[in-house]
C-alpha cells in the first residue's frame, strides 16, 4: 500500500495519469493499427501517408474476408482443437490431481517429479519424433492429430492439485466411512468446489491451444484443415487478399480472445501468478 | 496407527502374516493401484508424446535418414560433428543467443516500468492493468502479421513516425543490421503481458511494514525502489528471466511469418533452422542433432532455475 503512495508522493496523480495514458497509447498502437486498417477501403490502404483515423469505415471488409478466404473453417478447426484440448486437459488434470492431493501411495513423489519433468522438455526438442509418430498413425490432418499430444498438462495438474489440498482431508476421511468411492468423491464434492481453479484452467489451455502455430503448420496440409493461426499467415502470402481485408481476417481471430481475456481476466491471472510468485 | 505398528513389529515376513499385516499390505496395494488408474491418462499422454519422443530424437540423431524420415544407416556422433563443421549451425546458435539477449532485459525493463506504473492506487486503475497484459491473449502468428505491416518501409506506420519527427527512414526487416532487433521488438511487446502480470502479482505480495519504515528513514520513491522492492522481487525476476529466456530460445512464428530466417540467414534462429532441416530438407538426422543440442541448453538453464528456486525457499 505504502509503495503506491509514495509513487503517488514523487509524482502528482495528474502527471501520473498522462503517464499511464501515454504509454496505454503505445501498447494499444498495433491492436489499434489493426482496427483501423481493417476499416480501410483499398484505396486507403495502399496509400501513403497511412490513413491513421477511418473516416468512412468500411465494415465490409469483415464480410469480405469471411466469404473470400475460408475463415469459418478456420474458426471452426481451431474451436473443435481448443475444445478438445480443454476437455482433455481437465479430465486428465482432475484426476493426476486427486490422486497427487488425496490417495496416499508409494512411490507419489517419483510421479510427481515424473510430471515435473515434462516442464523441462520443450516442445521443439521432441517435435520431429512427433511428428513422423503422428504421420504414421494416419492422423495428419485430423482433429486427434492436432489435439491429443496436448491432453495432458503438468502444470494444470499443479495448478489443480494446490487447490484440492486446500479442501479439508476430514470431508475426504468422512466420504471414505460412507463407503463413497474415489470417482464419485471427486465428481459430487471436489469437481464442484474447485470450480474456479478448473476455470483457470479451461481459459488458459483454450487460449494456449487456439493461440498454436508450429504444431498445426507441421500437421495439417489442406484447406479445410488449417487452424485460425496458420489460415490467416497463409492469406497474407496471397496476391489476391489487400491488406486491410488481412487486417479485417486478423481482427476476427483476435477479437474472441480479446474478449475471452478482458472476461476471464482475474481467474486467468490468479492461475498464471500462483505458480509463478509462490515459487 | 495401530495397525502400522503391528505391521512394523511383526516385520513383513510371509509365512506369520497375520490379518492386520495383509490389511496394511492390501489397502497399500488398493492405493497405489486406485492413484495408477487416475495418473494412466496423463501418463499415457506424456509417455507417447514428451518421453518417447524425447527418447527417439537422441536416437534419431545418431542415424542417416532416408527421405520419409527412416533411420537408415547408423552414424553415431557424425551429425553433430557436422553441425559444428557447418557454418549454418554455429550461425544459428549465435542468432538465437542474440535474440535472447536483445529481447529478454528489454522485456523485464518495460515490465518491470509497467508493473510500477499500474501498482499506483488510482481511480480506474484495473483499466490500465487489463490494457498492460493484454498481449496475453495475443497469438504470435497476428502479433507477427500486424507488425509486418507496421514495419512496412515504404508505406509503414513506423516509419512514417519517423519522417514526422525529420529522422531518416529504418530499415526494419529487409536490412541484416536491424531484422533480427525488428522481431525482438516484435517480441518484446507480445511478452510485456505476463511479465507485468507477474511483476505486478509479485510487488503486491511484498509486505507493507518494509515500506513503512523506509518512510521514517525519509527514503525518497527511488530509494525504495532500490533498496525494497528491487531486492524483494528478485526472485521474481529471476523467474521470469529464465522463463523468458526459454520462451525467447523458442522462437519460431515471428520468424516464419515474419522474414524465413532471412535476410541473409540474420534471423535463422535454432527452432526456424530445425524446422527447414527437417520440414524441406529431409535431414532428419541433422535436425535432431540440433533438437538435442537446444534441449540440453534449455535443460541446463532449468536446472539453474530449480538451484536458485531451492535457495530462496531454504532461506525463507
Amino acid at each position: 500500500m505504502t509503495s503506491r503512495f509514495s509513487l503517488r508522493r514523487a509524482l502528482p496523480e495528474v502527471l501520473l495519469y498522462l503517464v499511464l495514458i501515454l504509454v496505454s497509447a503505445v501498447v494499444l498502437f498495433p491492436l489499434y493499427y489493426a482496427l483501423d486498417s481493417s476499416l480501410l477501403s483499398a484505396g486507403q490502404a495502399a496509400s501513403y501517408p497511412p490513413t491513421l483515423f477511418p473516416t468512412e469505415p468500411h465494415f465490409e471488409n469483415f464480410a469480405a474476408a469471411l466469404q473470400q478466404a475460408p475463415l469459418l473453417r478456420y474458426l471452426f478447426n481451431s474451436t473443435v482443437q481448443s475444445t478438445l484440448v480443454m476437455l482433455g486437459q481437465l479430465i486428465t488434470a482432475s484426476l493426476a490431481a486427486y490422486a497427487f492431493a488425496f490417495i496416499d501411495f508409494k512411490g507419489r513423489n517419483f510421479f510427481f517429479l515424473v510430471f515435473l519433468s515434462t516442464l523441462m522438455i520443450p516442445w521443439e526438442a521432441t517435435i520431429i519424433p512427433n511428428y513422423l509418430f503422428v504421420r504414421s498413425l494416419k492422423w495428419a490432418d485430423t482433429y486427434q492429430g492436432l489435439a491429443v499430444p496436448f491432453m495432458a498438462t503438468a502444470f494444470g495438474t499443479f495448478l489443480l492439485r494446490q487447490f484440492f489440498l486446500s479442501i479439508p482431508k476430514d470431508l475426504h476421511d468422512a466420504a471414505t466411512i460412507d463407503g463413497c468411492g474415489h470417482l464419485r468423491f471427486l465428481s459430487t464434492i471436489v469437481l464442484p468446489l474447485a470450480r474456479p481453479a478448473l476455470g483457470t484452467l479451461a481459459v488458459y489451455s483454450f487460449l494456449q491451444t487456439y493461440n498454436q502455430y508450429l504444431w498445426p503448420l507441421l500437421i495439417t496440409s489442406t484447406q479445410s484443415m488449417r487452424t485460425v493461426q496458420v489460415g490467416i499467415t497463409l492469406l497474407q502470402d496471397e496476391e489476391r487478399f489487400t491488406f486491410n481485408i488481412v487486417m479485417a481476417g486478423i481482427v476476427i481471430i483476435l477479437l474472441p480472445t480479446i474478449i475471452l481475456f478482458v472476461l476471464a481476466n482475474r481467474q486467468l491471472i490468479r492461475g498464471l501468478t500462483a505458480g509463478a510468485v509462490k515459487g | 496407527m495401530a495397525v502400522t505398528q503391528s505391521a512394523r513389529s511383526i516385520g513383513s515376513s510371509f509365512n506369520r502374516s497375520t490379518p492386520a499385516v495383509t490389511a496394511a499390505r492390501w489397502r497399500a496395494l488398493r492405493n497405489f493401484f486406485a492413484a495408477m488408474l487416475f495418473l494412466l491418462p496423463s501418463l499415457v499422454i506424456f509417455i507417447l508424446f514428451v518421453f518417447w519422443p524425447l527418447w527417439q530424437n537422441f536416437w534419431l540423431s545418431t542415424y542417416a535418414t532416408d527421405p520419409i524420415g527412416r533411420p537408415s544407416i547408423f552414424v553415431g556422433l557424425d551429425q553433430y560433428q557436422r553441425l559444428l563443421q557447418n557454418p549454418d549451425f554455429p550461425n544459428s546458435l549465435t542468432v538465437s543467443l542474440t535474440f535472447a539477449l536483445l529481447t529478454v532485459p528489454a522485456t523485464l525493463i518495460v515490465s518491470l516500468f509497467l508493473a510500477t506504473l499500474s501498482n499506483a492506487r488510482l481511480r480506474g486503475i484495473s483499466i490500465f492493468r487489463t490494457i498492460f497484459s493484454y498481449t496475453i491473449a495475443v497469438s504470435s502468428a497476428t502479433a507477427s502479421l500486424i507488425f509486418l505491416y507496421l514495419f512496412n518501409v515504404a508505406t509503414g506506420p513506423l516509419n512514417y513516425f519517423l519522417s514526422l519527427l525529420r529522422l531518416p527512414p529504418v530499415d526494419w526487416l529487409t536490412s541484416t543490421t536491424t531484422a533480427l532487433p525488428s522481431l525482438a521488438l516484435t517480441t518484446t511487446w507480445l511478452q510485456l503481458g505476463l511479465n507485468t502480470i507477474i511483476l505486478l502479482a509479485g510487488m503486491q505480495g511484498i509486505s507493507d511494514e518494509f515500506y513503512e519504515s523506509a518512510k521514517i528513514d525519509g527514503a525518497a520513491f527511488w530509494d525504495s525502489f532500490r533498496h525494497i522492492t528491487i531486492p524483494l522481487l528478485s526472485p521474481t525476476i529471476f523467474f521470469l528471466l529464465v522463463v523468458d529466456t526459454l520462451s525467447a530460445l523458442q522462437t519460431f512464428t515471428q520468424v516464419q511469418v515474419m522474414t524465413k530466417g532471412g535476410p541473409v540467414q540474420s534471423t535463422d534462429v535454432l527452432v526456424y533452422a530445425i524446422y527447414r532441416q527437417f520440414y524441406f530438407n529431409g535431414n532428419y538426422g541433422y535436425a535432431a542433432a540440433q533438437a538435442t543440442v537446444l534441449f540440453f541448453i534449455m535443460l541446463i538453464l532449468t536446472i539453474i532455475q530449480f538451484g536458485v528456486i531451492e535457495r530462496r525457499v531454504f532461506y525463507q
